[in-house]
């Protein structure tokens, strides 16, 4: 491979695949590099999944800014790229008369941002829109341009439509500092070699600190990484349409109880300090505060019913916690990214656009790609079919016929899509996340076994080197009956 | 394709191959068994462990050899059997829709329908064990199957979470194949295995069990490192300063069965929340007409042969259903009393119209809690005994069953009667 890109972006969450779609757009070559196996492995796949009206931030701030275009843009992006999203708008439940200024005020906040269509409900309304809620509720804050997303698949769908474009991808290979021609970054050291370049965009968002220190720049910015727990509910045992958010605090936005694509109910997240950035761990008092906080919207949530849980870390910075979106000043070619916690999500595909201007204002000539194409059409979904679909589906490939997993209906056409697709899912989790495979009541149980053999038939691996989610998280090690040395 | 059946049957383990067998044999001339599986004979084929068919075959029986049986007659009795099918929808006029890589997307119409998908693993999530979620944390059945099926070991150190019979099978099976068990902790202060397993399966290899001991939390970023293991309170609260780490690289979870009914409801089966299994009659017969459910999907039992013999019940009775020969005009509910957490059937047919069906009504109960010594449990009308089954001990781990003479409760039962209760005294 020629090792000479005009931008490199180190990481693959939704920051840096969004970066990576914008610059597809043009007559230029960018390379991803990516620690993990995968795309969004880190806080892009593991968040609340919403995107934000953009009522929360503090007016004048770059994350107003940032959540209210962000906002606009998911709405064009999400259908160009074929990812889920459900346009459920969302609530702030004030409970009891106390919490009703709170409202009010975020209310005039969401003015301030422009955020369309707003208001504050009733007591009445908001009983009438969901009968579940808490019978206290005094009122509540509408933001109909609310929506929920499908975060790895958004992540995905941007960047196969990046790969698609001309982008290339480099997984497992971890960053490990600049190339110097006096000021002026040359290029990268990673684990894999080196890579030279134009220009550098640091969107590794907990890393994001480390990242701009090998550059010398940002030297007080560290991200301080806490970490937020979810429970996800069998859609089967219970069913909640809305996104209902808690009065916020200095916490944060509080726990919220939320739809989800996929129809699950999810209630989440609570705020603790993690031990390092890759301390994803969730506690059973983490565990407990959410059931308190959710049961406090929803009092009939009955925690029985769960189907996972899990925990993502927010890659918050320290300082004034705005985002920081900006050319290196100290040094030439690094355009930083960091802090980008929550609304990160929803705001990505602004500072995406951002990110595209700043090298423009540096003078970087990009030129239009008559090639771009912006349509990036999902793969087929068979449990979301008609019975008329899934027959002609069958019959253009019987592989769409063969049930893997059980409780989703994912089927093994809809598996080799995943492992032969512009991004590749070469463990069970990489499958997990592009098909739903094993997110169901029994959570792969039925679907591992015949999942590890498709694994290994495909990548043509034995069955031992088969991995939950990369290298050290390997499922079998050995086959019965042999000899132990 | 599309093709009309007397009788289609759901599942080819042994509650759909007994119900197979009985209905061809009670005069259904097709019946068809729909199986996921490349093979027939259900979960027993993974069961490759004794202990299988001491009351139907009086013999004790590896489960692969207890489905052998049943295959071949199936077989014998020209049973049409599909296999690597899964069905994906089935509604109350009996249409069943199904799908494989072989033949595609089929239709179906029965006269009767007999559910008997079995059920599956309570997982991690259910009970929301804190920590990492690396590789490494398993179902006991999953691994079952890997090891006696795939021939594939998920491990080398292994702590099992719940004394449930899969669990402890494991641990034998586990440890026989070269890995360690360094022990098994269950939550409750009771062992919820049958006790010939703790002795055959834990005691005989030197297996510690810890009761009232749970996960507190699980370690380790890419596969498990280690566990914390933690004591628990009469209420199951964690009692601090009682927690033990624990190095492994897997956990075996041995949680409960849950039967598996998304299909049922796909039909209109109503559910009993107790049981978590369709609301059957005696004869197996659910509240859709003509769809007949038996075994693990309509509650978990603890000996395959009653799941055989309620494949029977269940076979013999939609092969009537499709003949056209049954009809209830009545029905008395049966509810789970003091001392009973569920019972099976939950509703008894006091008129029955044209042919006579069994007289036999086999009640099939858990009980809430461990009774040490003797206990009596009653079928009550209001303050009526109406029968009565006596047990020297009873454990919740334990099926209850108590055989009852429709004559004879027909007979006893008050014209106003406002149902049966059962009740331990």
């Amino acid at each position: 491979m020629n090792n000479k890109f005009d931008f490199i972006i180190i990481g693959s969450g939704i920051v840096g695949s969004l970066v990576a779609r914008e610059l597809s757009r043009y007559e230029c070559s960018v390379l991803v590099i990516e620690k993990e196996i995968d795309v969004g492995m880190c806080p892009s796949s593991a968040n609340s999944a919403i995107i934000h009206a953009g009522y929360d931030p503090k007016p004048g701030t770059l994350k107003a800014k940032m959540n209210a275009e962000g906002n606009r843009l998911w709405h064009e992006f999400a259908p160009e790229l074929g990812v889920q999203f459900k346009e459920t708008g969302s609530y702030v439940v004030a409970v009891g008369p106390d919490e009703l200024p709170a409202i009010n005020l975020l209310y005039e906040q969401g003015v301030k941002n422009s955020i369309p269509g707003i208001a504050v409900i009733g007591r009445e309304e908001m009983l009438k829109r969901e009968p579940l809620i808490n019978p206290m509720v005094s009122g509540a804050l509408w933001s109909p341009s609310a929506a929920v997303i499908d975060p790895f698949g958004a992540v995905l769908a941007a960047a196969e439509n990046a790969v698609v474009n001309g982008v290339k991808y480099l997984f497992e290979t971890r960053f490990l500092g600049f190339i110097f021609n006096g000021t002026r970054i040359t290029g990268i050291t990673t684990s894999k070699g080196d890579f030279f370049c134009d220009w550098a965009i640091n969107s590794a968002g907990l890393f994001s600190d480390e990242v701009a220190h090998k550059a010398g720049v940002k030297e007080g910015f560290q991200i301080i990484p806490r970490k937020g727990s979810y429970i996800i509910f069998d859609a089967a045992k219970f069913s909640i349409n809305n996104v209902l958010f808690q009065v916020p605090s200095a916490l944060g936005k509080g726990v919220l109880v939320s739809t989800t694509t996929h129809g699950n109910v999810m209630i989440g997240p609570d705020s603790q300090l993690s031990e390092n950035k890759e301390d994803s761990s969730t506690t059973r008092e983490g565990l407990l505060s959410i059931e308190a906080g959710a049961k406090k919207l929803v009092p009939s949530i009955d925690v029985r019913n769960s189907i996972v849980t899990y925990s993502g870390i927010r890659a918050t910075g320290n300082g004034d916690k705005d985002f920081i979106i900006e050319t290196a000043k100290e040094v030439q070619g690094l355009i930083n990214l960091l802090g980008i916690d929550s609304p990160g999500f929803v705001s990505a595909p602004a500072i995406a656009k951002r990110a595209v201007e700043l090298l423009k204002e540096a003078g970087v000539k990009l030129k239009d790609k008559e090639t771009f194409n912006p349509i990036r059409k999902p793969f087929p979904h068979f449990h979301l079919m008609s019975h008329k679909e899934k027959a002609e589906l069958i019959n253009k490939n019987p592989a769409y016929g063969r049930i893997i997993c059980r409780c989703e209906e994912v089927t093994e056409g809809e598996i080799l899509d995943a492992i032969h697709s512009p991004i590749p899912a070469r463990t069970y989790d990489s499958i997990k996340r592009r098909t739903w495979l094993g997110t169901g009541r029994c959570q792969g149980a039925f679907d591992y076994p015949r999942v590890i053999q498709i694994l290994a038939r495909e990548l043509k691996i034995p069955e031992t080197e088969v991995t939950k989610k990369g290298k050290g998280s390997e499922l079998v090690f050995r086959r019965t009956k042999e000899i132990i040395a | 394709m599309n093709k009309t059946y007397d009788v289609i049957i759901i599942g080819a383990g042994p509650a759909g191959l007994a119900a197979a067998i009985e209905a061809k044999k009670t005069g259904a001339k097709d019946v068809l068994i729909i199986e996921r599986n490349d093979e027939p004979g259900g979960i027993l084929l993974q069961c490759i462990h004794n202990g299988f068919g001491s009351v139907l075959f009086k013999k004790d029986l590896p489960g692969p050899a207890y489905a052998y049986n049943f295959i071949t007659e199936a077989k014998q009795l020209g049973i049409e059997m599909l296999f690597d099918t899964m069905v994906l929808d089935i509604t109350a006029s009996r249409k069943i829709y199904a799908t494989n890589s072989h033949e595609g997307f089929l239709e179906f119409d029965a006269k009767a329908i007999v559910l008997a998908m079995g059920c599956r693993e309570r997982t991690r999530g259910q009970i929301r064990i804190p920590g990492t979620r690396p590789a490494g944390v398993f179902t006991a059945g999953m691994v079952q199957r890997l090891v006696n099926i795939e021939g594939l070991m998920p491990g080398k150190n292994f702590v099992i979470l719940g004394s449930g019979d899969i669990g402890m099978i494991m641990a034998r099976r586990l440890t026989i194949e070269g890995a360690k068990v360094i022990k098994v902790v269950e939550l409750m202060p009771y062992l919820t295995g049958l006790r010939r397993n703790y002795v055959q399966c834990l005691q005989d290899f030197n297996i510690q069990l810890s009761l009232s001991t749970t996960i507190k939390r699980i370690i380790g970023k890419n596969r498990v490192e280690a566990v914390e293991t933690v004591k628990v309170d009469d209420c199951l609260n964690p009692v601090a300063g009682t927690e033990e780490m624990i190095d492994c690289d897997s956990i075996l979870l041995s949680i409960g069965l849950i039967p598996e009914n998304e299909l049922s409801k796909k039909s209109g089966v109503q559910l009993d929340p107790l049981t978590g299994g369709p609301i059957v009659d005696e004869n197996m017969a659910t509240n859709v007409a003509g769809i007949f459910s038996a075994g693990n999907v309509v509650t978990i039992y603890d000996l395959v042969d009653y799941v055989s013999k309620a494949g029977f019940i269940a076979g013999k009775n939609a092969a009537m259903y499709a003949a056209g020969q049954t009809a209830v005009k009545k029905y008395v509910e049966v509810k789970a009393g003091d001392g009973i957490r569920t019972v099976i059937p939950q509703k008894i047919s006091v008129e029955r119209g044209l042919v006579p069906l069994s007289n036999e009504v086999l009640f099939e109960m858990r009980v809430t809690k461990e009774y040490p010594s003797k206990i009596s449990v009653d079928l009550m009308d209001g303050v009526n005994v109406i029968a009565s089954h006596k047990e020297k001990y009873a454990r919740p781990a334990e099926m209850i069953t108590m055989k009852v003479d429709w004559n004879d409760l027909t007979t006893k039962l008050s014209k106003d009667t406002a149902g049966l209760v059962v009740k331990i005294s």
